[in-house]
């Protein structure tokens, strides 16, 4: 019985770090009006987010964790479990219902769902970058590769056409794009390259955090090797905290070494990925892997 | 004032109401206090078409005085056909005087061009704008450019004078070139040339903006900073006519413009040049 559950295991995913870079605490996010008794009704002891007192749906609640610069972490999850929600209210695509996410600048701690929206903004543009599913998302279709690179540079102040130019070149280069087609539309380009144009944007400012959401979902098998080992290598070098949302395993095999495992809204259990994947405990986890296994 | 107190009973030939023009300058005035910041306004219908002018048109008669000179030009050419017939319109409704000599008017409404010569701390400026919003190129959503002029978030058009440069060799963009106006908000300066807008810079007369078919005015006040958008390392340049002479006048300081299917080139400014001929 899941509501009966407990882990006796050792909690390594909420273990607190002591030099974390990205702390999230109780972040919680729901569609319509709640008090306690809404939120209970909901989870993975009810089997549902969607509350059957008012019909609120609470698609993301208590969830809190600690990213150290150079980690990754993984949320997993089948679809609508609310592993998106959790990214895109970092991100500042979502407004959060409650909850601080806190992200430590050269020593400041700065709750960024206290900030305002055009603060925000600004954060986006060099402390926490998203890499979304759909390329055309997170660049402009319309817009060269080193144009879509330029955009978050000037945003930053750069004013200098030859060094917005050099910078380019070497993220491009740094994601493996081939230079060439660096004057090239991104909407010429295949979904392989797109994203590795989009990872190239996040990284332009040297952000602190990068949030992936499904980074390699739309890309065949083969490319998103390649993509994954790109990031991989690119995270470890930059000493970047990062959150990988996925419901795909060998993604999460691949990049984090701890993950979270969400089921309608709620972690549900948390845990070293190699640990969580040779002996998942949660009985909603050993159906994933089971299926993921298969 | 109660607003009945504005209504003139008397028979009046002016185009627009004692209501008309208060609206209007009451945005005028939003817009010298707030330079560069498109200011929404209730444009009326004029006696000429949206987009012939009618912004400009609307601004020059909410502005103008019976003791006003007026000049009105198209390109820059005092006897275009839209140039008499807006200056006519104007001086026959207000009883304004009409000169074509920068320096002697005091209200001068253009399209196209800034005079070569004349206009000083007494001149107000009036340019006919077609499309006032100068992101319309790089967005289409009017929340989000409230929202960019808002937060001075202008990186996507310098996105676009990236594009330019790497597209074209050099940034091709001629009228409506894109400046930063106070240090604050970026305007169209359409519809002058590249070659009158060092000429914006710190200058001693206002220049006021009007689009009737969007609905906006602007405005930048006397000495006020106007700097094109550029890249430190890629130089604003203005239309460049190697070394070319109007055929009228022989002068080649001027903007000149050359006649279709030849090499002639002739000063745009029609009065200056005359001016610059000896007399015969």
């Amino acid at each position: 019985m899941s509501d009966t559950f407990t882990d006796r295991r050792f909690d390594v995913a909420r273990l607190a770090i002591p030099d974390w870079l990205l702390k999230v605490e109780g972040l919680g996010k729901v569609y319509g009006p709640f008090d306690d008794a809404v939120i209970n009704s909901t989870g993975p002891g009810p089997e549902t987010a969607k509350s059957p007192l008012n019909g609120s749906i609470v698609a993301a609640w208590d969830v809190s964790f600690e990213v150290a610069p150079g980690e990754a972490l993984g949320i997993v999850g089948e679809s609508g479990s609310g592993k998106t929600t959790v990214l895109r209210c970092l991100a500042g695509d979502v407004t959060p219902s409650t909850g601080a996410a806190t992200i430590r600048l050269g020593g400041n701690d700065l709750n960024i769902f206290a900030v305002d929206a055009a603060e925000r903004r600004r954060l986006r543009v060099d402390t926490v970058s998203v890499v979304y599913q759909d390329p055309s998302e997170g660049l402009k279709m319309n817009v060269t590769a080193g144009g879509n690179i330029a955009e978050p540079l000037t945003a930053a102040g750069w004013r200098n056409f030859a060094k917005i130019r050099m910078r380019a070149c070497d993220l491009l280069s740094r994601t493996e794009v081939p230079l060439n087609r660096m004057d090239d539309l991104v909407r010429a380009f295949s979904g392989g390259m797109r994203q590795r144009v989009q990872i190239a944007k996040a990284l332009a400012n040297s952000p602190s955090v990068v949030l992936f959401d499904e980074p390699t979902t739309g890309l065949d098998a083969s490319v998103a090797a390649g993509v994954l080992d790109l990031i991989r290598s690119l995270l470890e070098e930059n000493r970047i905290a990062a959150v990988v949302v996925s419901h795909d395993f060998s993604v999460i095999e691949m990049l984090t070494s701890r993950c979270l495992v969400m089921h309608h809204g709620r972690i549900v259990e948390s845990a070293l990925t190699d640990q969580l994947l040779e002996d998942p405990h949660h009985s909603y986890t050993q159906r994933l892997v089971a299926a993921a296994r298969s | 004032m109660a607003l009945s107190d504005l209504i003139d009973h008397r028979e009046s030939t002016e185009l627009l109401d004692e209501f008309a023009k208060r609206e209007i300058r009451r945005a005028t005035l939003a817009a010298v206090a707030i330079p560069g910041y498109q200011v929404p306004f209730g444009s009326r219908e004029m006696p000429v078409a949206r987009g012939w002018g009618s912004g400009g048109l609307q601004i020059t008669l909410a502005v103008v005085h019976d003791d006003d000179t007026v000049k009105v030009i198209d390109q820059g050419d005092d006897d275009g056909v839209n140039a008499v017939n807006l200056r006519r319109l104007v001086t026959s409704s207000t009883g304004a005087d009409e000169s074509s000599i920068a320096s002697e008017a005091t209200l001068t409404q253009s399209r196209h061009r800034i005079p070569e010569d004349g206009l000083d701390e007494t001149s107000i400026l009036v340019l006919q704008v077609p499309v006032p919003e100068p992101l319309r190129g790089v967005e289409r959503d009017m929340r989000e450019l409230a929202r960019m002029h808002a937060e001075a978030d202008y990186s996507r058009m310098w996105v676009s004078l990236y594009e330019d440069k790497v597209r074209n060799g050099v940034i091709t963009q001629s009228t409506g070139y894109p400046c930063l106006v106070n240090g604050r908000y970026v305007v169209a300066t359409t519809p002058i040339p590249r070659w009158d807008i060092p000429r914006l810079h710190d200058a001693p007369f206002l220049t006021l903006f009007g689009a009737g078919r969007e609905k906006r005015i602007y405005a930048i006040p006397p000495y006020t900073m106007v700097e094109p958008l550029t890249f430190e390392d890629v130089p604003f340049e203005v239309e460049n006519s190697d070394g070319a002479c109007c055929a009228l006048c022989g002068k080649s300081e001027s903007f000149l413009v050359s006649l279709p299917n030849s090499t002639t080139w002739l000063c745009s400014d029609t009065d200056w040049c005359a001016r610059q001929r000896p007399a015969t």
